[in-house]
């Protein structure tokens, strides 16, 4: 699929002297999630004001769609709608005004069916005669994502959308990515609920210290990165590990109540010897006497992952 | 899209005018109850005491100071407001990111105050034109320093705004400095009147040649010279162009 954005030798350094961006390389595909993942001040929300226009790079290219954001910045910017962090609007105005004069600022002509459409889906429709300061915090998250695609944009930028809103209203904004995605608008999310990028996004890019220090299908990313293990509650506790079990990577802990065996998410056998993963190794446990009496399996989320990837950077 | 974003021009200078319909008592209304009191206090209290000035009865000569008072004053204020409250809120995201050029934000922020502050003067001028006998001998120039002197303090009023990092700093210099110069700029006397020494000074004061424009274009006669006036008032306004696109240039207090 080709890239719809394209970041080249991107750096930012503020007046401050602090470098916010360094030297980053991306490209997120037409129609895909794409979700930008880091800790506070990893650079995430810089990166995406550079692509809006918001901030000045110090240092490198942006394009959108063909179109450098800074030579061809009209061009460039009607594709993207933008959902800030912050709760910013008008507190003053109506839904239906702040909504109408966001579609205007972006160039489009007045379509006041499209606005109702928009309003509809984000269950805004009832509240468009009201001022933005009467709502509560997470019908603003909603107003101002119905500005960001109140002028039909093909480019749709959240930074933080679900940041203190209740679960139901998380699960309907994602439901509403989802229907946006589904007809080929490219969504750029940044996110501090690694199950809300676990969940949505097609591919990830980890940004730490102002670097993006991984770009990768989430599928991919997890597989490669992710840990499977399995837990077997012994029936007796055991003081070490057979040696006919070496070759397994296994563990005991609780006291050796609990044999724990690690392996990748392939489900393919760590030891390199040895083929058959779970089944070879419960068969092995039979035949050296140890039983158990109960057994679970647990995966690494995309957030063990992350932290992970975070931590050894650091 | 054409070379022009007139959609965006529309939407912000709507958005700027329904504010003004909003806060019609504020913008409007508290602004024409002070003026008419200017007119009772120095053109009913101490006018009855005046002999004319310069041919004119003292009355309908303080009319074009008055309204270059509210013109100027309200020009700064309006236009200050107008780019500040999105700084202030947050909203001057969305201005950052939509694809408006610097030529667009400046022509419909600056063109909404100056069309707020015509709104006043013209009802300003009305309601003078009921309480004394008022001519305007140069209807068409007075429409030029109207405009003129509404859109070179509108957009200085603008740079106020993007300067200002706070509502002190926004309502300094409309009062502390836009005020005064009015007052000591020749709205309610003539600054023939003044000791040469001071005389002097005024001439150094900018305001003293727009609304010594506008007074001529009312009664035919004024303390400067009209092609002076015109000439000074021009020369505002190229400075101030000049500085708005030096901060656009820059990104000043706009953009990191």
């Amino acid at each position: 699929m080709p890239a719809i954005i394209r970041v080249d030798g991107l750096s930012k350094t503020y007046a401050s002297g602090f470098q916010a961006l360094k030297d980053i390389h991306l490209e997120i595909r037409r129609g895909e999630i794409f979700a930008l993942l880091g800790p506070n001040g990893a650079g995430k929300t810089t990166l995406i004001s550079i692509i809006c226009g918001i901030v000045n790079p110090s240092k490198g290219h942006v394009t959108v769609d063909g179109h450098d954001v800074i030579r061809d910045f009209r061009a460039a910017r009607s594709l993207i709608g933008l959902v800030p962090q912050e709760l910013t609007s008008d507190a003053f105005e109506t839904v239906w005004a702040t909504t109408t004069f966001s579609r205007g600022l972006f160039g489009k002509p007045a379509n006041p069916a499209y606005i109702e459409k928009v309003l509809k889906e984000l269950s805004l429709w009832d509240k468009k005669d009201n001022t933005i300061r009467t709502l509560s915090g997470g019908m603003k998250r909603r107003v101002l994502i119905a500005k960001a695609l109140s002028h039909e944009p093909r480019i749709l930028f959240l930074d933080e959308p679900t940041a203190g809103v209740d679960v139901n209203l998380r699960h309907d904004m994602w439901a509403v990515v989802r229907a946006l995605r589904a007809t080929g608008v490219t969504i750029i999310l940044t996110t501090h609920y690694i199950e809300e990028a676990e969940e949505m996004a097609d591919n990830i890019g980890v940004m730490s210290k102002g670097e993006l220090i991984l770009v990768q299908d989430k599928v991919e990313l997890m597989q490669k990165l992710g840990r499977k293990q399995l837990t077997l509650q012994l029936q007796t506790p055991q003081q070490q590990i057979p040696d006919s079990l070496a070759s397994f990577n296994l563990s005991l802990a609780g006291e050796g109540s609990e044999l724990i065996y690690t392996y990748d998410a392939h489900g393919d056998h760590k030891s390199p010897n040895e083929h058959g993963g779970i089944a070879a190794l419960l068969t092995q446990l039979d035949d050296a006497q140890i039983h158990f009496k109960d057994l679970h399996t647990t995966q690494s989320s995309l957030e063990d992952i992350f932290v992970n990837l975070v931590d050894n950077r650091q | 899209m054409t070379s022009l974003n007139f959609h965006a021009i529309r939407a912000i200078y709507k958005f700027e005018m329904a504010r003004t319909w909003r806060t019609v008592m504020q913008s409007i209304i508290a602004p024409v109850i002070s003026t008419a009191l200017y007119f009772v206090v120095f053109g009913a209290a101490i006018g009855s005491r005046m002999q004319e000035v310069g041919g004119v009865s003292y009355g309908a000569f303080i009319v074009p100071g008055l309204i270059m008072l509210s013109l100027l004053t309200q020009s700064v204020a309006n236009a200050a407001f107008g780019i500040y409250f999105p700084k202030f809120t947050g909203t001057i995201y969305e201005l950052h990111s939509a694809p408006v050029s610097y030529i667009e934000i400046v022509v419909s922020y600056v063109g909404a105050a100056a069309t707020k502050s015509i709104i006043l003067a013209l009802i300003i001028l009305a309601t003078a034109a009921m309480i004394v006998p008022l001519s305007i001998e140069h209807p068409v120039w007075m429409v030029v320093f109207l405009l003129l002197t509404a859109v070179t303090f509108s957009l200085f009023g603008f740079i106020i705004g993007i300067w200002a990092d706070g509502f002190e700093k926004l309502q300094a210099i409309p009062l502390l400095v836009i005020t005064p110069l009015t007052f000591l700029g020749g709205s309610f006397y003539s600054i023939d009147m003044l000791p040469p020494f001071w005389r002097t000074v005024s001439l150094f004061n900018p305001v003293v040649y727009m609304v010594s424009g506008f007074r001529w274009s009312f009664h035919g006669s004024s303390d400067v010279g009209m092609f002076i006036s015109l000439a000074m008032t021009l020369s505002f306004l190229a400075v101030f162009v000049v500085v708005v696109a030096w901060i656009f240039r820059t990104g000043y207090r706009l953009k990191s």
